[in-house]
């Protein structure tokens, strides 16, 4: 993760409001004094899309943005490139307000700084694969030799070699979003917007499609924001995640904290269903070295999963990991009781979901 | 009880009065503009009369074929390229080739016109919803007015001829288009618009590249029907001088001769049909890859 970064196309959000509804400037006072969604709706007939917005994604990383369907995940992601115009606030990207953009320069900024995943594909239907792929470079002006081979690159790496000829209705849906992924990657835009890109594909399928992104991220290292309603999705992609419900952002962070640290019960409610061993670092949950640390420990580096330590633990016939930074520094020890205490959920936090959970029904 | 039984109406002399009025200052602005706009339509009548020519002036068999690769070239079945080839045979046989060629004619010149003068409006259409709302109203009368009323001001203003029948023609016949040009445009898949968007197309390169492409399956079922409405408009257009097979039309009814009229009523038919058949093929070969699939 320490990768020199490409660019410095790091993205800012302030303060960013959404009203939808007719006269939507005139409610902003509104909701920043506290007015909520259901209120809203109810007495003036406006929806509230997103509530004081505030998130920085620093750029060459993958931001998630999760949240349950209507949570206005589609609304923020818009934001980035202005397909939504917002009703106050600030969206920065590379040090400029892209709020404050005229037409044209919005147009150039979209062309050149952004490219675009879309949840249904959103192919066109009369083109070939190659002539789809193409789109943002025909539509920047680029020579259409110079098109061809950027397009032949990318749909070669995203695996659609000697599918250039056919069109969009001929493939399945996965391969539809690879040729969306290589549409958007062709534009060698330093931001990548990824609307539920993989919602829509099926697991095996999905997972696939997760790694095809983590592989082309560790060469091409683009400020991603990718969006989904899937909490494992979320933790295998994401640098960092933030977590949206009614339009409001209630916890930000990284996968540790997310699964270690919950913000609230609405979110520990998801969290309890996860698969911890696959999220959780062994740099979370190490103890310090202490003195005489152990004779014979195998070395583990940091950032490794819980599940592949324990696994490693186990063939080595070892009683304790060391865990190590890139350089070979030892930072901490681990045991076999230690790893088994971390990959099950605490007892506590189960009670309190499985409370939520009945609370309805009481 | 006189006022029941019969329609109170403005009385009579306000009545003819009126009438006259509205004609006498029609006749009057054909008088001080009919020439200058005869003169406008000048090339039209250029276009006409050499699109007539050549396809009265060429050898039949040479015709024959270019209709055939037409239809094979738009439709790529042998089904329909033979289906035109023998109802073409057939309509010369039964000596009504010269008056087919000179309705083929002017039914290009007209499907030709309404298509460059429909589609940019059913474009603009489809791009302003205040625009939409004062043409869809005009189109709806443009569709109801009976045909014939076409002719009038359209012979008072340019006398009889190709040209003024041209006119009434493309007036009757241009609505579909109109209409399934603002259509299909408004009906294009808004997630495919707001891609085109993302990557950050021009008005103009959406027109292009989307909304044009992704409308054109509906704007070909607008230019099928105009070609079906300028086909019935040309036989009542040859009461102002349309050659072609609606003057024999006329004359059988005139004379009651019963077998004329059959005959080149079938020869309509037939053109129709061929003209039916082609350009709705064509429509589907568009359509192939166009449907959008999910999953
Ligand atoms: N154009 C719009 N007009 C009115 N309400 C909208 C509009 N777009 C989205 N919304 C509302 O905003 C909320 C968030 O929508 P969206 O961002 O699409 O959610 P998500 O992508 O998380 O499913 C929903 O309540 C939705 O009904
Ligand atoms: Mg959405």
């Amino acid at each position: 993760m320490a990768n020199p970064v490409k660019s410095n196309y790091g993205i800012e959000i302030k303060n960013l409001y959404k009203i939808f509804g007719a006269s939507a400037a005139a409610y902003v006072d509104h909701v920043k004094k506290g007015m909520t969604k259901t209120e809203l709706n109810e007495r003036y007939g406006h929806v509230l899309g997103l509530k004081n917005i505030n998130i920085s994604m620093p750029s060459g990383s993958i931001q998630v943005i999760m949240g349950l369907s209507g949570s206005g995940k589609s609304t923020l992601i818009r934001h980035i490139n202005r397909l939504i115009d917002p009703t106050a606030g600030e969206v920065i990207v590379g040090g400029v307000d892209v709020v404050k953009m005229n037409k044209r320069e919005l147009r150039d900024f979209r062309r050149h700084q952004t490219a675009m995943v879309f949840q249904k594909f959103a192919l066109l239907p009369h083109r070939t694969v190659l002539d789809n792929t193409v789109y943002g470079l025909e539509v920047q002006g680029v020579p259409r030799a110079k098109q061809v081979d950027a397009a032949m690159h990318w749909i070669e790496r995203v695996g659609l070699k000697g599918f250039e000829k056919r069109y969009p209705n001929q493939l399945s849906g996965g391969m539809q979003q690879r040729v969306g992924l290589a549409r958007a990657l062709a534009n060698d835009a330093p931001i990548l917007l990824m609307d539920e890109a993989y919602s829509a594909l099926d697991p095996l399928i999905r997972m696939d499609m997760q790694s095809v992104l983590l592989d082309l991220q560790k060469e091409i290292r683009k400020t991603i924001v990718f969006i989904t309603h899937d909490l494992d999705e979320a933790l295998r992609l994401g640098d960092r995640i933030a977590i949206l419900r009614d339009g409001e952002i209630i916890q930000q962070g990284t996968s540790q904290d997310i699964v270690l640290r919950p913000a609230d019960d609405y979110i520990a409610n998801f969290v309890k269903e996860v698969n911890r061993g696959r999220v959780i670092h062994v740099e979370t949950v190490m103890s310090p070295l202490g003195s005489g640390g152990p004779a014979q420990a195998i070395m583990v580096p940091a950032g490794t999963k819980l599940d592949a330590a324990a696994r490693k633990l186990m063939q080595s016939k070892q009683s304790e990991i060391v865990v190590v930074d890139s350089k070979g520094n030892s930072l901490g020890r681990l045991s076999l009781a230690q790893i088994t205490s971390a990959m099950v959920t605490p007892a506590a936090r189960e009670e309190q979901a499985a409370g939520i959970e009945l609370a309805p029904v009481i | 009880m006189d006022w029941l039984s019969k329609f109170p109406n403005m009385n009579d002399e306000a009545l003819t009065a009126l009438k006259k009025a509205i004609d006498d200052g029609f006749r009057a602005f054909t008088r001080s503009y009919g020439d200058g706009i005869e003169e406008f339509f000048e090339p039209l009548q250029y276009f006409l009369v050499q699109c007539e020519r050549f396809m009265t002036g060429t050898p039949w068999p040479i015709i024959l074929l270019l209709i055939a690769a037409i239809a094979w070239f738009a439709s790529r079945s042998w089904k329909i390229v033979l289906g035109c080839v023998a109802t073409l045979l057939l309509i010369g046989y039964f000596g009504m080739w010269a008056d087919t060629m000179r309705t083929i004619s002017m039914i290009f010149v007209c499907t030709v016109l309404a298509i460059a003068i429909g589609i940019p409006i059913g474009i603009a259409m489809s791009l302003s919803n205040r625009l939409q709302s004062i043409v869809n109203p005009v189109l709806d009368i443009m569709q109801t007015m009976p045909s014939f009323v076409y002719l009038i001001p359209v012979v008072m203003l340019l006398g009889i001829g190709k040209v003024p029948g041209l006119i009434a023609v493309v007036i009757y016949a241009i609505p579909p288009i109109i209409r399934l040009t603002n259509l299909g445009i408004r009906l294009v898949d808004k997630d495919v618009l707001e891609a085109a968007d993302a990557f950050g197309s021009s008005g103009w390169q959406r027109l292009k590249n989307v909304q044009m492409p992704l409308a054109l399956p509906t704007i070909m079922a607008g230019i099928n029907q105009t070609i079906m409405m300028a086909l019935a408009m040309v036989v009542i257009a040859s009461m102002i001088g349309v050659q072609g097979l609606g003057q024999p039309v006329l004359k059988a009814i005139a004379n009651q001769y019963f077998t004329l009229g059959v005959f080149n009523g079938f020869a309509i038919v037939g053109i129709a049909i061929i003209f039916d058949r082609v350009s709705q093929a064509y429509g589907r070969r568009l359509q192939k890859h166009r449907e959008v699939i999910h999953g």
